[in-house]
């Protein structure tokens, strides 16, 4: 196994993405030469500031919004708890009730669990077989004491898309505010805050070639969450902390070239994931493809590998240098197996088999013959050893 | 996560599969949890493990602390085998990460199964 390891294949975009080189060469001057603290008050100062000034402007006619409705953030889970507690707090007197979907990142999972415990209430809507959120179930989950409600664009597990403009509206027609995590939409469809509509929208750049460590959160004009980091008189006094200039300068840059880039990029990563997908249906037995077909994220892929537990087959992927990612639990930890997937209906045995497969634009098809070449190969190695595998074949031939 | 000794059992297990004429099975685990591990032995009637084999449904660590515990109990009496603990299998592999320790739990309780699958049958046929 290990004589292949030389070679690498990497297909866990939606964990990080590589640094893209122009990025990085736009980047490198605000660690040496134009080190200043963007809130000094010298040149050194004006001269980050200016850069920071110049990010957020672009960031914000990307996303057809504001630049003062633009907060630097220190990335996507800081943005996401910021969103539902800065909300939850700055609204207490009007309710106490949240409501968000089940299929959430652990970024918003989380700071709603940390909510119960002060108090609040949380309705996790369910999801369908494909992963998404009825409209008709977020109606009927709005309450007098609803104050947000917290849907992801699209899922980091499984892409599918969900209708957040038709959400959105939902939402507001019964005055309560709308929260989206966009961090793995974000450089991989066409994003635009005025056709969602939504008041709060999460942002991360390493999902889209950006550098890590570094995220925003959009906030609509006249929406005031209370802040979660305090200190200095930064962001306009909304989150405290010296900016982190060449990581927002950064920022800009690669939401820049994603936008840019997108239809050639979209077209080139969704080609390589449906000859990916075909390729693995065709050659691999008692598979199943989880999520939406169409609306779905060009770069997702996700399968569920019957008889055999994900993390095996992460692992044995892994000595061959292709690198993916478990929705099983083992990898993490917890008996647990993926949260998304048990809410899609999932059964746990299946869930436990599950690799996700993201793809970049560095990607080619023939690292997709080769990643689907040691997929064969692993899972019939795991099968023969799978009880699983030969109960099922024995129960086949006592029938 | 792994050190190279667990990675070596799991690429490369040892006693895979099911032996033939064997006359004790254990199946723990379920299939939920994510971990299946059935053990199967032939017993001598000197109370011997004259081969063991395994099939496992679970992580890299299920299926290294398969490898590992078949090969330690392969050519042991019944008694000995049954003194064999998850810390021992553990200790062979050269440790293995917190959350995985349940993996080796399941080792021992597996042997056992085979082993007590193994009395039962025998005491009945004593009958």
């Amino acid at each position: 196994m290990i004589i292949n390891a030389n070679r690498r294949v990497y297909l866990d975009h939606s964990a990080t993405t590589p640094l893209d080189k122009e990025v990085l060469s736009e980047m490198l001057p605000y660690f040496t030469e134009q080190f200043g603290n963007a809130d000094s008050v010298h040149s050194f100062g004006s001269d980050a500031a200016f850069a920071v000034d110049s990010a957020r402007r672009k960031i914000a006619e990307i996303l057809g919004v504001k630049s003062t409705e633009i907060y630097f953030t220190s990335g996507g889970t800081e943005a996401d708890n910021w969103a539902i507690k800065g909300i939850a707090e700055a609204r207490k007197k009007k309710g106490k009730h949240i409501v968000t979907s089940s299929i959430e990142h652990a970024a918003i999972m989380s700071a709603c669990k940390q909510l119960v415990a002060q108090g609040y209430e949380i309705t996790y809507l369910p999801v369908d077989p494909f992963g998404l959120i009825s409209p008709s179930d977020l109606s009927s989950a709005i309450r007098s004491d609803t104050i947000l409600v917290s849907i992801m664009l699209a899922n980091n597990e499984v892409g599918t898309i969900q209708p957040i403009k038709e959400l959105c509206e939902i939402a507001h027609s019964r005055d309560v505010l709308f929260h989206s995590d966009a961090v793995q939409a974000m450089g991989s469809i066409p994003v635009s805050v005025s056709d969602l509509g939504v008041d709060l929208l999460t942002l991360s750049a390493h999902k889209f070639y950006g550098p890590k460590g570094v995220g925003a959160l959009y906030v609509k004009s006249g929406v005031k969450p209370d802040k979660l980091i305090i200190g200095g008189h930064q962001e306009r006094t909304m989150r405290g902390g010296t900016t982190n200039v060449p990581a927002v300068v950064g920022m800009a840059k690669a939401l820049e070239i994603a936008v840019r880039d997108l239809e050639k990029n979209y077209k080139h990563i969704k080609d390589l994931r449906d000859y990916f997908v075909d390729s693995i249906q065709k050659c691999v037995s008692h598979v199943k493809y989880n999520g939406e077909i169409k609306n779905r994220l060009p770069q997702n892929a996700n399968f569920s590998f019957e008889f055999i537990e994900g993390e095996s087959l992460l692992l044995n992927l892994d000595l061959c240098g292709i690198a993916c990612s478990s929705g099983s639990a083992c990898s993490s930890g917890s008996l647990e197996p993926s949260h998304v997937l048990l809410a899609m209906g999932i059964p746990p045995e299946i869930a436990h088999g599950s690799i996700r497969f993201s793809f970049g634009k560095e990607n080619t098809r023939e690292e997709v013959d080769y990643t689907v070449n040691k997929i064969q190969e692993t899972v019939n190695k795991l099968r023969e050893i799978s009880p699983l595998f030969a109960e099922f074949k024995g129960d086949i031939k006592s029938v | 996560m792994y050190n190279e000794r667990v990675i070596k059992e799991f690429s490369a297990p040892q006693n895979t599969g099911v032996i033939k004429h064997a006359n004790a099975v254990g199946r723990v685990g379920n299939a939920a949890c994510g971990d299946i591990m059935k053990i199967f032995m032939k017993i001598n009637d000197d109370g011997i493990i004259e081969d063991v084999s395994f099939q496992t449904f679970g992580c890299a660590a299920a299926i290294a602390t398969s490898s590992v515990a078949t090969a330690m109990v392969k050519g042991k009496t019944i008694d000995e085998a049954l003194k064999i603990t998850n810390a021992q299998v553990i200790e062979e592999l050269g440790g293995l990460p917190a959350q995985k320790l349940h993996c080796s739990v399941l080792a021992e309780e597996a042997i056992k199964a085979a082993i007590n699958d193994y009395l039962t049958d025998y005491k009945n046929k004593d009958k």
